[in-house]
């Protein structure tokens, strides 16, 4: 059978419904490719951006910030993560039982952790830089509200005996003080972030693009020396406390290189834990205080008398009379001994005779010469706060600040000054360039004064080591040492106080080829002794008898044990 | 004509499925890798709290005061030192004798 054949069955039809039927369907198509054009073409910067925040995520890729090591490579200052625990306070929820656990694990009373909540409604820290251990476990808590982040943290292993040469970083992990602020850039890493794909169970499936790259901060290896370091910190430390000293600083310098090897201060404090600080404690003595340092300047007027051809170690200096008069005003000795040759007046510190040299040489010399070794300006060696101390134009002198000047009153210095200064002594006239930071190459210095004047006042400082100077106990078996006693009435409301002292002692060893210069001070001993040379001195000899035997420096001197004298019966500087 | 077609379509069927096989591999060697370097940042987070800890165990104070007390050590004074010269010919060594 053949039904198609069938007329019954053909369809009557008219043909305006299927042409109207296929314009419509057609019309459809045609409005369904413009969307898509407008929407694949057109106007698509948005539905990617869309599509994209579905799968890629921007990271964050930390970098660390550099260590800190001494020469040896010794670590003195690293960053490790540490978690900071958050909150936002609306959302926080937990049983009383959890806030306990989280009480105990922050270590902070269950009542602080109520009131910090209570302070804001979005956000709030609860404790910062916990152990990531502590952290991991507040995390298992499961409190609804709770965040974390990681940040870092730095630790000094060093403690009290580094605080103040490190310095440390504040909550960010930036620089505040010392070495860490000096050095900032060069320690702090930059982190970068880049573009990865994730897929939905977290995990990054393709990585995108690298949008910043991370740099590590770059290590910074010191001058310092840990060991030398420790040595001098607690031999100070000893002393200040024998003296009932109010604060002490010491800073020992490699004369060969310039580089400073230790620079402890006292008071100290632990960078570790820095809640409750006081400026006392974070003063950097060495570097940012000055003083007048009294009769550790002699030197420097003899040796510019005997540059410009005035005096010679064996002239005769009329001091007999123990007192010299300027004006209104008198400059006393401690003792009388009759006239002095120069080499006496440094070994026995004469004030009369550094005074009567003084005046025998013209105001500008003078002041070039402080200046040259590096009085009044500061030693910019990029630490933060370096005084540069007060030396006046020299158009302003009088006379008797011209002979107080020369046993180091009227003028001020930074303890660090004062050591550099010392290496024209120890250098055959040059003055080095100090570093902070480990030196391969020596940097090359500035003669100041001649060889041979260098190594007269060698030989005088080293005579008022021995008995019969101003600080037989400088001395260290083994070594020539050589050095200078200074004793200063310290500066009190634009006068002097009476019996308030700063004693210093500041010198070198081993006198046939020096390779250390130590500078120690001492504020206010107030035990009974306040000369230089029974306060400072010992100092000077544990920490350059220890520090000679640490580097291997060969003795250069017979090994008999020092005849100490009897107690109080060195010569006593004029002060 | 039809055959050649037949085979076309065969390889490229073969094509696209190791296409996103080799994906599949590349994203699971991908996220392991992502994985280990974690893994590389952990440990170098761990060696800096283990120098941490052996710079606080080593410092030269604690060493100093266990070798003083506990092993009653003492520095030898210059008179026991003999100072050996690398250049210091047999007889006429310079420094320290016993």
């Amino acid at each position: 059978m053949n039904y198609a054949a069938s007329p019954v069955l053909v369809p009557q039809l008219p043909l305006w419904r299927s042409r109207l039927l296929l314009a419509l369907i057609a019309g459809g198509f045609v409005l369904l490719a413009c969307r898509a054009v407008y929407l694949q073409g057109l106007n698509n910067d948005f539905l990617q951006q869309k599509g994209e925040s579905r799968y890629s995520r921007v990271l964050e890729i930390s970098a660390n910030r550099g260590r800190i090591t001494d020469r040896h490579g010794e670590a003195l200052a690293i960053s490790t993560p540490v978690k900071s625990v958050w909150a936002i306070p609306e959302e926080v929820q937990y049983s009383s039982q959890q806030r306990a656990k989280l009480a105990a694990l922050l270590e902070l009373p269950p009542q602080e952790i109520d009131k910090r909540l209570n302070e804001a409604t979005s956000f709030v820290y609860l404790k910062r830089q916990i152990p990531p251990e502590a952290a991991e476990r507040v995390n298992e808590l499961r409190i609804t509200g709770l965040f974390q982040n990681r940040e870092y943290r730095r630790y000094y292993p060093g403690g009290e005996v580094m605080a103040h040469m490190l310095g440390f970083t504040g909550a960010s992990d930036t620089g505040q003080e010392g070495i860490e602020l000096a050095f900032q850039s060069t320690l702090a890493g930059k982190p970068g972030s880049r573009r990865v794909i994730k897929d939905r169970m977290g995990q990054i499936v393709e990585d995108m693009e690298s949008i910043r790259e991370a740099q590590n901060g770059r290590d910074l290896a010191l001058a310092l020396d840990a060991k030398l370091q420790n040595l001098a910190f607690s031999q100070l430390k000893l002393a200040v406390e024998t003296n009932k000293a109010k604060a002490g600083a010491i800073v020992v310098l490699d004369a060969k290189t310039g580089e400073v090897l230790a620079l402890a201060n006292l008071p100290t404090y632990n960078p570790n834990n820095r809640s409750r600080l006081s400026g006392a404690q974070l003063r950097n003595r060495v570097i940012t205080d000055t003083f007048e340092p009294g009769s550790t300047l002699k030197p420097f007027t003899v040796a510019l008398a005997m540059e410009i051809g005035k005096i010679t170690p064996e002239s005769m200096i009329a001091t007999a009379s123990g007192s010299l008069a300027i004006g209104k005003a008198t400059i006393h000795d401690a003792h009388r001994f009759g006239d002095m040759s120069v080499t006496q007046v440094i070994q026995r510190s004469s004030n009369v005779g550094a005074a009567k040299i003084a005046l025998g040489l013209p105001a500008a010399a003078m002041w070039r010469m402080f200046d040259q070794v590096g009085f009044g300006s500061a030693p910019r060696l990029g630490f933060p706060g370096e005084a540069g101390g007060k030396l006046r134009a020299y158009q302003t002198w009088r006379p008797i600040e011209q002979a107080t000047m020369a046993y180091g009153h009227g003028i001020s210095v930074s303890l660090l000054q004062l050591a550099r200064a010392y290496t024209i002594f120890a250098r055959d006239g040059e003055l080095m360039p100090l570093s902070l930071l480990r030196v391969d190459a020596p940097l090359a210095g500035r003669q100041v004064i001649s060889p041979e004047t260098a190594r007269k006042l060698r030989d005088m400082l080293e005579l008022a080591v021995q008995p019969g100077g101003t600080a037989p106990k400088a001395r260290v078996m083994g070594y020539r040492v050589a050095g200078k006693t200074g004793t200063a009435h310290k500066e009190e409301n634009g006068g002097y106080a009476a019996h308030k002292y700063v004693s210093s002692f500041v010198g070198f060893a081993p006198v046939s080829d020096p390779r250390l210069v130590i500078a120690v001070m001492l504020d206010e001993p107030s035990a009974g002794q306040y000369y230089g040379g029974a306060v400072a001195a010992p100092v000077f000899s544990a920490v350059m008898g220890g520090a000679l035997r640490m580097l291997g420096v060969p003795p250069d001197a017979p090994l008999k044990p020092l005849e100490l004298p009897p107690e109080g019966s060195e010569i006593k500087e004029g002060v | 004509m039809a055959r050649i077609t037949l085979v076309l379509v065969l390889a490229l069927t073969a094509c696209a499925l190791g296409l996103v096989t080799s994906q599949h591999q590349a994203r699971k060697l991908f996220a392991e890798l992502e994985r280990e370097q974690e893994r590389a940042k952990q440990l170098e987070v761990e060696w800096g709290q283990l120098q941490l800890e052996q710079s606080t165990w080593a410092m030269h104070a604690r060493v100093e005061k266990i070798a003083r007390e506990r092993l009653r050590m003492s520095v030898p004074d210059a008179r026991r030192t003999q100072v050996v010269m690398p250049t210091a010919t047999l007889g006429e060594s310079p420094g320290g004798r016993r």
